[in-house]
């Protein structure tokens, strides 16, 4: 169960509500890493979500297939598609609830990126396997940026 | 909302936690079923951490319907088929 016709590896960003303004930002740097790396990521959120990313980059430098979130979750959950890699946006309790569908419904090697006034608290929500991302970032998106470049190591192996 | 809000779902618990949705059915639900994270009901998947509870009461279904912004509500909606498929489920 993975993408049709290649060997590439794909991901998936999904966003979650954008009310932190770090989401956005955060969500093109991570967009641009995986293609860096030759892995393809595929953005899945909200219309608004997907809106703000579109509107940042409106040559599509760095933004690829763009999906809707339920679509999303029905192409899993129906075995028509699944990714390599998910990496879910989360600074609220819907956010934990959708990462805790994705760790359920994909083979995605998981990733949570938690942010916002309650990342902390959020951290101990978090009960299932996966890799956690965590930063308190709201407005400044530099701590959960560290924390993205320690785990994914792109930083390091850029120099 | 698409077909579910076609179904004018009657809001039982807004601005909710999953768990505190979990809760909610679990103790207020005589009938109620246990089903994965994803399973779809109409045209919305359940969306949580396990255990996710769906409950019947009469033609009704009740179930936690998660808002990317809103939080989780509880909703109520006539169940029609989905009470058939739901119970035929294997335990």
């Amino acid at each position: 169960m993975s993408e049709k016709n290649t060997s590439e590896k794909t991901a998936l960003i999904l966003l979650g509500c954008p009310q932190v303004p770090v989401q956005t930002s955060m969500a093109l740097y991570l967009v641009h890493g995986l293609s860096q790396q030759g892995i393809r990521p595929v953005v899945a959120g909200t219309t608004a979500a997907r809106r703000l990313m579109e509107v940042a980059d409106p040559g599509r430098h760095y933004l690829g297939e763009m999906a809707d979130l339920d679509a999303t979750i029905d192409e899993i959950t129906g075995k028509v598609r699944d990714f390599d890699l998910c990496f879910v946006f989360i600074h609220n309790d819907s956010g934990v609830a959708y990462a805790g569908t994705m760790a359920y419904i994909s083979r995605a090697r998981l990733y949570a990126l938690l942010f916002g006034e309650h990342a902390e608290d959020l951290v101990g929500e978090i009960e299932f396997p996966c890799e956690v991302i965590a930063a308190k970032a709201v407005h400044n998106p530099m701590p959960l940026k560290r924390r993205l470049d320690e785990v994914m190591q792109w930083a390091v192996s850029k120099r | 909302m698409g077909c579910l809000e076609a179904l004018k779902p009657e809001i039982i618990l807004s601005g909710s936690s999953f768990r505190e949705a979990r809760e909610y059915i679990k103790k207020n639900v005589r009938e109620y079923h246990e089903v994965e994270p994803g399973y779809k009901i109409f045209d919305v998947h359940i969306i949580g951490v396990a255990p996710l509870y769906v409950g019947v009461e009469g033609e009704d279904l009740i179930f936690p319907y998660t808002k990317p912004c809103h939080g989780t509500f509880v909703v109520k909606v006539p169940g029609g088929e989905e009470i058939a498929r739901l119970r035929a489920r294997k335990k």
